[in-house]
């Protein structure tokens, strides 16, 4: 039986998890360095990643495969891999869930752009075809496409990523335009919005790219375009730069005191992205719960 | 409208197939190939860069336009003669430094640098200091021009930089650097020459640098 959404999302919004890359670096991780890899390298760290935003209230969480597609993997000289690192991702979420969380295997932006002709799209096809297929024979519940900023590879994503059958979330990421509302690539959030659900998108949304509060204008404007359920994961804010390093300066105090105008925007579905830690979601469980009620679906 | 104004709206508009038609006609009526820059594709293009500054355009209007003007252009470089052609706005060497494979900011900027009359020479991602060095050598640049999109790669940037010192080389370029990570205050701090907040910037400072280089 297929995880169903609907269901999901019956009894208010669902908490899912925050970021992982940027919990790596602090395990380590260069970055530099693929973090994909770590599922065969270091798996006890990616689970223990899990396993945290599962204890602080996730009750949905992603697999640790945002660069898994075969063209992204190619530039780390791991196209070879695919499976192995799909799999792997998928068994590592599925032990950290147990059965207190829902594993969403995560399909990432191939990293090239069409428009250039840097990659086409029949090997962009071929790409998220594999990976969705691995992700979801390993076990996945459902699927999710994110951080896209063009429409046309977002769609490629989402098309192969329907063809295993699961349900499919499919978010864009909105860091451009004079409000912050736009694309890299110049989608709208309604454009977003209703050329995801003509795709076939279950639930469509936004992550990465920018704080929460930009986020909210976004949802509302994502949720009158589409009757789809929203999902969006912000960032911990826009990274400053500090001797060279990136430092996310939202506190989780922060973020969650937006998160209940998230709710009230339409979102149904919301969580972290980049520096966003459990502490996150814990913050975000405690905000959640006294302003909604706490959602029982998959306790 | 002359020949130029229209060839500019061409590729203002991203009409590839009319920027080529419409420099075949400048050339029939005898206007001169190195004309066509000042009058038509250079400031075609900083109308691009404006647009895009001002959110009017997104990568794909300015990806599109560049195509266009690399259409008119195409057919205008071979005729060229002597010193017109060896005198480019510059020769400019890009890549994204050791250790980072993103890609697309580089590309752009390269794709714009070539719109506005540099010779580009695009040594890809993940470049070592040493190929950087190579480069500047082999094809008598006058521009470095270095991409990084990671917090740390873009100390990196300092290596190619330290590894031009080395072979004697800094006098001799003007070095630019831009990414989502880079500032002003980080691009002073390593000794670069410029740092370009997009790709507009960017061509704009490559261009105030080569003339001083």
């Amino acid at each position: 039986m297929h995880l169903n959404i609907q269901q999901l999302i019956a009894n208010g919004p669902v908490l899912v998890d925050g970021a992982w890359g940027t919990e790596f670096q602090k395990w380590g991780l260069a970055a530099g360095d693929c973090a994909d890899a770590w599922n065969l390298e270091r798996p006890e760290r990616v689970e223990g990643v899990g396993r945290a935003y599962v204890e602080a209230g996730s009750r949905v969480i992603l697999t640790n495969t945002f660069r898994a597609n075969r063209v992204a993997l190619a530039g780390y000289g791991l196209a070879r891999d695919v499976a192995e690192i799909n799999r792997a991702g998928v068994e590592i979420s599925r032990r950290a869930a147990g059965d207190r969380a829902q594993v969403f295997g995560l399909i990432g932006p191939s990293g090239k752009l069409l428009l250039t002709k840097e990659v086409s799209e029949g090997e962009l096809c071929d790409a998220f075809l594999e990976q969705a297929r691995v992700l979801a024979v390993s076990g996945a519940d459902a699927l999710i496409v994110e951080t896209m900023s063009d429409l046309a590879e977002a769609r490629l994503a989402v098309a192969a990523a329907r063809a295993t059958g699961l349900p499919v979330v499919a978010c864009m990421s909105f860091d451009s335009g004079r409000n912050k509302d736009r694309t890299m690539m110049g989608a709208t959030p309604e454009q977003a919005a209703r050329e995801l659900t003509a795709a076939g998108a279950d639930v469509v949304g936004a992550n990465c790219g920018q704080g929460i509060e930009g986020y909210v204008g976004i949802c509302r404007r994502m949720r009158a375009a589409t009757n789809r359920p929203i999902w969006i994961t912000p960032n911990a804010g826009l990274p400053e730069f500090e001797g060279g390093r990136a430092v996310y300066k939202t506190t989780a105090a922060e973020f969650a005191a937006a998160a209940p105008g998230l709710v009230t925007a339409g979102a149904a579905f919301v969580g972290g992205c980049c520096g966003t830690t459990p502490e996150f979601i814990r913050a975000l469980a405690r905000t959640l719960s006294e302003s909604t009620g706490p959602n029982l679906a998959c306790a | 409208m002359t020949v130029f104004d229209e060839l500019q709206q061409a590729i203002i508009n991203g009409q590839a197939a009319l920027a080529k038609e419409l420099t075949k006609k400048g050339l029939d009526s005898g206007k001169k190939p190195r004309d066509f820059f000042p009058n038509a594709i250079i400031p075609a293009m900083d109308e691009v860069g404006r647009r895009m500054r001002e959110c009017e355009f997104f990568i794909p209007e300015v990806l599109i336009a560049a195509r266009a003007s690399r259409a008119a252009t195409d057919l205008l470089r071979p005729l060229l003669v002597g010193d017109e052609a060896v005198q480019a706005a510059g020769v400019v060497v890009c890549g994204t430094v050791k250790g980072d494979l993103h890609d697309i900011g580089k590309n752009i900027v390269a794709m714009m640098l070539e719109s506005a009359g540099f010779r580009i020479v695009d040594l890809g991602v993940d470049v070592a200091p040493e190929k950087i060095v190579q480069a500047v050598k082999d094809e008598n640049a006058n521009v470095v021009a270095l991409s990084a999109l990671l917090t740390t790669t873009m100390v990196n940037m300092k290596g190619s930089i330290e590894a031009l010192k080395a072979a004697g080389l800094r006098d001799k370029v003007k070095i630019l650097v831009g990414g989502a990570p880079v500032t002003d205050a980080w691009a002073n701090s390593i000794g670069a020459d410029g740092y370009g907040k997009d790709a507009p910037a960017a061509v704009e400072l490559a261009r105030r640098l080569a003339a001083t280089a």
